[in-house]
């Protein structure tokens, strides 16, 4: 993965936007680079102990030498939000400069942007600066209740009829399919949200025979099909049989364990990380966007940086052929 | 003048980490013709880009580089409007999307190269290589006297002048110096003894001088095919960052042309729009336009070569050896300063400007620090 610029920070202000997304104002020293719309940055976390890094869109692309980030406490993450939540203003922090893995091309006709819970993030940026240069777009924002809506009040004003709320408990969803097809043929879409509703959302692009490099998205937001729980992994050729917590990745349980694995993006996007399945009792939860519903349906192989198996335990081999 | 504002024309050798040349603004990349349904490599403002004509006649310009492995994209080839990179077959399309991937059934999300914002006007193809999101076509230097309609001309580039911008910018908005660079043909002791003035607004500088009652030099003669003495004009203006334009002409003497009846005379445009490459190498885009013998094709020939030719004898020839010198001067005097005459305050004005779009670029990207 190409190097990332870190630099020491400092965490200015925090605001909780509902019960369980909260805004971290974070001030980066050295010189400020703005954030593109959809651009990220990485911090650094500590997890049981130990120190790792998260990445979180940047909210908004301000310029006033502030980044902001909100993150979602999940009580079955691994870890990085309960760090993140457990920080005071003042808290020094380690902070990389902005990098764009989901950038907002300009210029490019209709856009239709779709938001699921803390999906929202990269996506409130893009639907701004869209507003700014007078851009044909929508954007659709998914959430359980209307208390979990963040940034609401903003995009109502800034957008008006341009923005759409769907709440789930009011039995409101986004009609993928319908919106998808109302869309001139040029249009792009941008989504970023749980992986059933990116998956539907790309099902339908593809069978619509829509161009694949429209169908834009980011994959930070991206939890499982199922509730992370521990589960039990053997990989009989090196002996070993360890049980992944339910903080801890697939990958960084195997890592531990001494396995030797390679890995780049950590994030299910590369395909470096994954491993063949011998055998399973449980439900392979594919939380990766590298594997095609071919081949996750096929189950041969699982994506060990982001999936995870829900209901029993899995056996995997590897490509060490050194015993 | 405080000192802050004088910096750039004094210290030649600003410390490699300070720009020279502002990004967001609209360059000369290439002429029309030179793009094709083919890739060509360009070197803009230290930004390696790839330039193509897609099916549909608009340029693409992508970042020379690919996603995987940084290959440049000019060593693969075009597939339709999209690019194939010549190492392991990533193919992005004109929008710089990935659209396939070898070996796999779905594709990285990530995997993108930047574009740059292109227009093509005026015969040439311009490039914005800074922030795409502050590329406003309404910010294009006027460049209308080379689009082959009125006026008429057949200019060429040096690509990869060695030598910062900012030195051509001098050269043209000084002409003085044709009375030493190019003694004999176009140059001529008028132009030193005429007095001048400069004008400035905020994104141009003039410089205006007029040679009333003198004998015309041999090119405006001939094509003025009228004998006698002329008032010959030389109205150049700056367009920040770099585009020169040089309105020159010759009318006979006292037929009004200073007053603005210019119809007994011949008129001629240089035109010049220069594009770093880096800080210390250019293309320079040229042409020599004019209104009178617009169907004489010989004399367009004759012009050409008369700035540029084989032998590295045209006028502009001349330019590129005393530009290049200079460059190596200033690289083996790092410390040695310019100092400054009358006959640069053409030069001054648009390094002023120069430097002021510099400055809004700096503060820019570093607003948090200045606002506190
Ligand atoms: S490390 Fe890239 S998919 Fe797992
Ligand atoms: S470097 Fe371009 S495909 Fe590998
Ligand atoms: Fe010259």
């Amino acid at each position: 993965m190409a190097s990332i610029e870190w630099s020491s920070g400092r965490l200015r202000s925090v605001q909780d936007l509902t019960a369980d997304i909260r805004l971290f104002e974070i001030e980066r020293d050295g010189p400020f680079m703005p954030a593109a719309p959809g651009a990220h940055i990485n911090v650094g976390v500590e997890i049981a102990g130990r120190p790792d890094t998260r990445s979180y869109s940047v909210v908004g692309a301000d310029d006033d030498g502030l980044y902001r980030i909100a993150v979602k406490r999940v009580p079955q993450s691994r870890g990085g939000s309960a760090y993140m939540w457990s920080l005071a203003p003042g808290a020094r922090m380690r902070v990389s400069a902005p990098r764009n893995h989901f950038p907002l091309s300009l210029g490019k006709g209709d856009y239709f942007l779709v938001a699921g819970g803390i999906g929202i993030t990269p996506l409130y940026g893009m639907a701004l600066a869209l507003a700014e240069t007078g851009a044909r777009f929508r954007l659709a924002y998914a959430a359980r209740t209307r208390a979990d809506l963040a940034f609401a009040d903003v995009l109502a004003a800034r957008l008006g009829d341009r923005l759409s709320l769907h709440i789930a408990a009011e039995g409101e969803r986004i009609d993928l399919a319908a919106e998808i097809d109302a869309l001139p043929a040029d249009a792009e879409l941008y989504i970023c949200g749980p992986l059933p509703m990116f998956e539907a959302a790309r099902r339908h692009w593809q069978t619509r025979g829509r161009a694949p490099a429209r169908f834009r998205f980011e994959t930070f937001g991206s939890s499982g099909r199922y509730a992370s729980e521990p589960f039990r992994v053997k990989i009989p050729r090196l002996g070993k049989d360890i049980v992944v917590p339910q903080n801890q990745s697939l990958l960084e349980a195997l890592e531990d364990a001494g396995v030797e694995m390679i890995s780049d993006c950590r994030r299910g996007e590369c395909g470096l990380c994954t491993l063949p399945i011998l055998e399973t009792d449980g439900i392979v939860d594919h939380r990766d966007v590298f594997f095609s519903d071919r081949q996750k349906a096929a189950g041969g192989k699982i994506c060990t940086c982001v999936s995870r198996v829900s209901g029993g335990e899995i056996v995997l081999d590897t490509p060490d052929r050194a015993g | 003048m405080t000192s802050a504002q004088k910096t750039s024309a004094r210290v030649n050798a600003a410390p490699a980490e300070t720009p020279t040349f502002p990004l967001n603004a609209w360059y000369a990349a290439a002429w029309s013709h030179e793009i094709e349904h083919a890739l060509a490599p360009r070197t803009i403002c230290g930004k390696e880009i790839v330039l193509y004509r897609r099916t549909d006649g608009a340029v693409a310009a992508l970042e020379n580089a690919c996603w995987h492995r940084l290959l440049p994209l000019s060593l693969g080839w075009l597939q339709g409007d999209e690019v194939v990179c010549g190492y392991h077959g990533l193919v992005f399309d004109a929008g710089g999307r990935c659209t396939h991937m070898p070996a796999q059934e779905t594709i990285n999300p990530s995997a993108c190269v930047r574009t740059y914002p292109v227009i093509e006007r005026h015969r040439l193809v311009w490039i914005w290589p800074g922030d795409p999101a502050l590329a406003d076509p309404a910010e294009m230097p006027d460049f209308h006297w080379n689009d082959g309609t009125e006026w008429i001309g057949e200019g060429g580039t040096y690509y990869g002048l060695r030598c910062d911008y900012r030195l051509i910018v001098d050269n043209l908005m000084d002409l003085t110096h044709e009375t030493y660079v190019h003694a004999g043909s176009i140059g001529h002791d008028a132009i030193t003894a005429a007095s001048f003035d400069v004008t400035h607004t905020d994104r141009t500088a003039t410089v205006t001088r007029w040679m009333l009652g003198i004998d015309p030099p041999p090119f405006w003669a001939r094509n003025l095919g009228k004998p006698g003495l002329v008032d010959r004009w030389q109205i150049i203006t700056f367009q920040a960052p770099s585009v020169v334009v040089g309105d020159v002409g010759v009318a006979p003497v006292g037929t009004g042309a200073q007053q603005g009846d210019r119809s007994q005379g011949v008129n001629g445009c240089f035109l010049a729009a220069i594009t770093p490459a880096t800080a210390t190498t250019c293309h320079y885009f040229w042409n020599f336009v004019r209104t009178f013998k617009k169907d004489d094709e010989a004399l367009t020939r004759s012009i050409n070569l008369a700035h540029v030719n084989a032998e590295g004898k045209g006028l502009y020839d001349q330019d590129v050896t005393v530009l290049e010198a200079q460059q190596r001067a200033i690289e083996t005097h790092p410390r040695l300063p310019f100092y400054n005459l009358n006959i640069d305050a053409g030069a001054l004005w648009a390094r002023r400007m120069i430097d002021r779009l510099l400055a809004d670029e700096a503060q820019r990207s570093a607003p948090a620090a200045a606002a506190e």
